[in-house]
């Protein structure tokens, strides 16, 4: 036991200057995160804010004036007015507006006896800014019900008012969600990467005949593989932590503990995924591309960063459980926004260690004890 | 000079497609990817949770959550009996809003008063809470439409979405996936095609041969435009017969921006091949390129959203102003004037991309 201590400690040193030495893996650890954070920090953003609109103002009566003005006022909106909808429905097609509110002619006249329609017509083809458009219309068409009822009398307000409140993100910032959701695809990312190589490069080079001629055992390979790995993703993943609190300004809410353990066992995963793939593929080429695209599309498709697993198909949600960012993704969300939630965070963290288990058993499995005849 | 130039295009087409791993790796993953994507990527809710709190037990708190149950979106209600509760659930995600009512609110209602709900919402979903509060103030909407008939004064909101009547997300990502997974192959069919040459050694058969410089690269760019120009069209039959994906445009216009764009493109992979020494290299130069592109192409999240410095950063991005095509011919039938507006960037880029490219690659052959 403990000749197999001193022969970790010294494969650990053995991989560590070699990480030093070899600019790379510093690049992936450090300058990539740090790119991929600043590009999806600032370009993704589903905060619609200034959504062009067109307004159809059909009808010269002074309530469709003040309605007209109520979607002025509003931030969410940058209103392109006209007297009539067909000077704007050019403007849909080209995709200069997302939107158009048609306030038709006779709207005080049917006010006067009863109700008018308001129509908004959205440009399909953005689908979620259609959604967007239409809430933020229903909306804007309430305040002004409201307003104009303080002049009419009570009786004209509908009976039931609902009241919206959003808990942990009260101003509905989605870079709150999305930034901490997207460290977990950019882990996948740089710790699937790290490791992918190392095995791969000790074939291609010729020196892992060399490893295996000695008494090393291949568990202890594997460990004096992992170990450096991790601390490298572990600093990679504090970093990438304090940009999104100190230069994002996204609230952490959680402990430091929680972080150390949730990002641990992730990063447990995604080196797992890598050595793996190096071990299979043994080829350095086909093994930064199986980690490019083992990581880095399901990290970002299939985790609920920003598509919603909830609303994927039975199948799809099923496989959605293979892929630890989704849990990673999760438990960020909750520690960045709520705190330390452990009924969130434990079984999602069990689920993690399972999937790590899983990928260091195969690959120790895949890893030859010694030199085979060819 | 023809026949030179269809000699390479047959060789460039062998080189690429002859190698049975390199062509499970282009002909695989795009069809994967499609029906993947097609169906993973999705910003509309379904199955979602909600929760009630329902301090009224009332005759129309009932008959509101009843309204609420009955919707395709929720798949399940939850009760919560205390506040402590309504806590949990919102934290612990088990629903993603809870409609709280007050005591008095059946009362408020047959008194006439003004009865309030209130929605509480899960912001670390902020998107899909966002959708939810729309879909519960629409379900709210329709209550009180049905308790009372508006009286004078009211305006009622119509709504109609053109191009997309029912908002089907689908329809949004298979006209962008076409742009996308070409992009894709176009990418990888051209960013590790010299670097192969250099490191089989038949860069060296080449330099021997009479092909000019420029005449290598047009066999390469002729290849590439081939591959992703028919990975492209597999794709658009999908989305067409699989998806249903309603196409109002014109062909030729499609193909005829597509190939602009497919050259910007594979002007870019060029590029990157020239510099790269390694597969690897070239690799590692296409992935990223690829993961800015589709970050700021506007289709993961509107452009709008974008800083103003980011906006202006993405006009160099081809793939942003094909997005706005491939979406305007399949669902808006968008005219010709249109189109044109959205190919002359990438006409500029396609122009910038392939001469740097072939002065790198000339310098790179003396």
């Amino acid at each position: 036991m403990n000749s197999s201590l001193l022969r970790i400690s010294a494969l650990i040193a053995k991989e560590s200057r070699q990480i030093l030495r070899d600019p790379s893996s510093i690049l992936i650890a450090f300058v990539l995160p740090a790119i991929l954070l600043m590009l999806f920090g600032y370009g993704i953003n589903m905060d619609a804010q200034h959504v062009p609109l067109g307004v159809a103002l059909e009808s010269d009566a002074p309530a469709a004036q003040r309605l007209m003005q109520t979607f002025n006022a509003t931030r969410y909106f940058e209103i392109t007015t006209a007297a009539d909808r067909r000077e704007l429905t050019p403007l849909l097609t080209e995709g200069k507006v997302r939107g158009l509110i048609v306030i038709p002619g006779d709207f005080a006249n049917r006010l006067a006896t009863g109700s008018s329609p308001v129509l908004v017509i959205t440009d399909g083809s953005e689908t979620n800014t259609a959604n967007f458009v239409r809430n933020y219309s229903a909306g804007v068409l309430n305040i002004w019900q409201y307003s104009e009822a303080a002049q009419l009398g009570q009786q004209h307000l509908p009976p039931v008012q609902a009241e919206t409140r959003f808990w942990y993100n009260p101003e509905q910032l989605s870079r709150n969600n999305l930034i901490p959701g997207s460290i977990a695809v950019i882990m996948a990312i740089v710790g699937t990467l790290l490791t992918s190589l190392v095995v791969a490069r000790e074939w291609e080079r010729g020196t892992m005949e060399a490893l295996l001629s000695t008494p090393v055992t291949p568990f202890e390979l594997l460990i004096s593989k992992a170990v450096p790995y991790f601390v490298l993703g572990f600093c990679s993943l504090l970093g990438a932590v304090a940009v999104v609190v100190f230069i994002f300004q996204v609230p952490y809410r959680g402990s430091l503990f929680a972080l150390t353990l949730a990002g641990g066992t992730f990063l447990l995963c995604a080196l797992g995924q890598g050595l793996l793939i190096s071990t299979a593929t043994k080829n350095q080429f086909v093994a930064s591309q199986a980690a490019l695209v083992s990581g880095f599309l399901p990290a970002f498709l299939l985790s609920g960063f920003i598509f919603d697993i909830n609303s994927m198909p039975w199948l799809i949600r099923q496989l959605t459980h293979i892929i630890p960012a989704r849990y990673l993704v999760t438990n960020l969300q909750t520690l960045f926004l709520v705190g330390d939630i452990w009924a969130v965070i434990l079984p999602n963290i069990l689920f993690l260690l399972i999937i790590a288990a899983l990928f260091l058993r195969l690959t120790l499995r895949k890893t030859p004890s010694r030199l085979e005849h060819h | 000079m023809f026949s030179r130039l269809l000699a390479l295009l047959i060789k460039e087409l062998l080189a690429a497609l002859k190698d049975p791993k390199a062509r499970v790796v282009l002909i695989v993953p795009p069809i994967v990817q499609t029906l993947l994507f097609a169906f993973a990527v999705t910003l509309e809710v379904s199955n979602m949770t909600v929760a009630v709190y329902d301090r009224d037990h009332g005759y129309w708190s009932q008959q509101l959550i009843a309204h609420v149950a009955a919707s395709q979106t929720f798949t399940e209600v939850l009760s919560v009996n205390n506040s402590a509760q309504l806590e949990q659930v919102l934290d612990e995600q088990k629903a993603i809003a809870v409609l709280s009512f007050a005591q008095d609110f059946s009362k408020n209602i047959t008194a006439q008063n003004p009865a309030q709900v209130q929605i509480l919402l899960d912001g670390r979903k902020s998107n899909s809470a966002q959708i939810v509060a729309g879909y519960l103030q629409q379900i709210i909407e329709d209550f009180n439409r049905s308790i009372k008939p508006p009286m004078q004064g009211q305006a009622l909101l119509v709504e109609r979405h053109w191009f997309n009547p029912n908002l089907n997300f689908k329809w949004f990502t298979l006209p962008s996936l076409v742009a996308i997974l070409s992009t894709l192959v176009a990418l990888l069919v051209t960013a590790m095609s010299v670097a192969r040459e250099r490191e089989m050694g038949t860069f060296e058969q080449l330099l021997v041969s009479p092909l000019r410089p420029t005449e290598i690269l047009i066999g390469k760019a002729s290849a590439a435009l081939l591959i992703a120009m028919v990975e492209a069209s597999v794709i658009f039959v999908v989305a067409r017969v699989v998806f249903q994906v309603p196409f109002e445009g014109s062909l030729l216009l499609l193909y005829g921006s597509m190939a602009i764009f497919l050259l910007s493109i594979i002007g870019i992979g060029l590029f990157i091949s020239s510099l790269s020494m390694t597969q690897q290299q070239g690799i590692l130069g296409a992935f990223t390129f690829m993961a800015p592109a589709v970050v700021l192409s506007g289709f993961a999240t509107p452009i709008e959203n974008m800083p103003d410095w980011l906006q202006q950063v993405t006009a160099a991005n081809p793939l942003r102003w094909f997005l706005v095509i491939v979406r305007g011919l399949f669902l808006k039938g968008m005219p010709a004037a249109d189109v044109l507006e959205n190919c002359w960037p990438m006409l500029l880029i396609a122009v910038v991309t392939l001469s740097a490219a072939a002065i790198l690659f000339r310098k790179r052959m003396e």
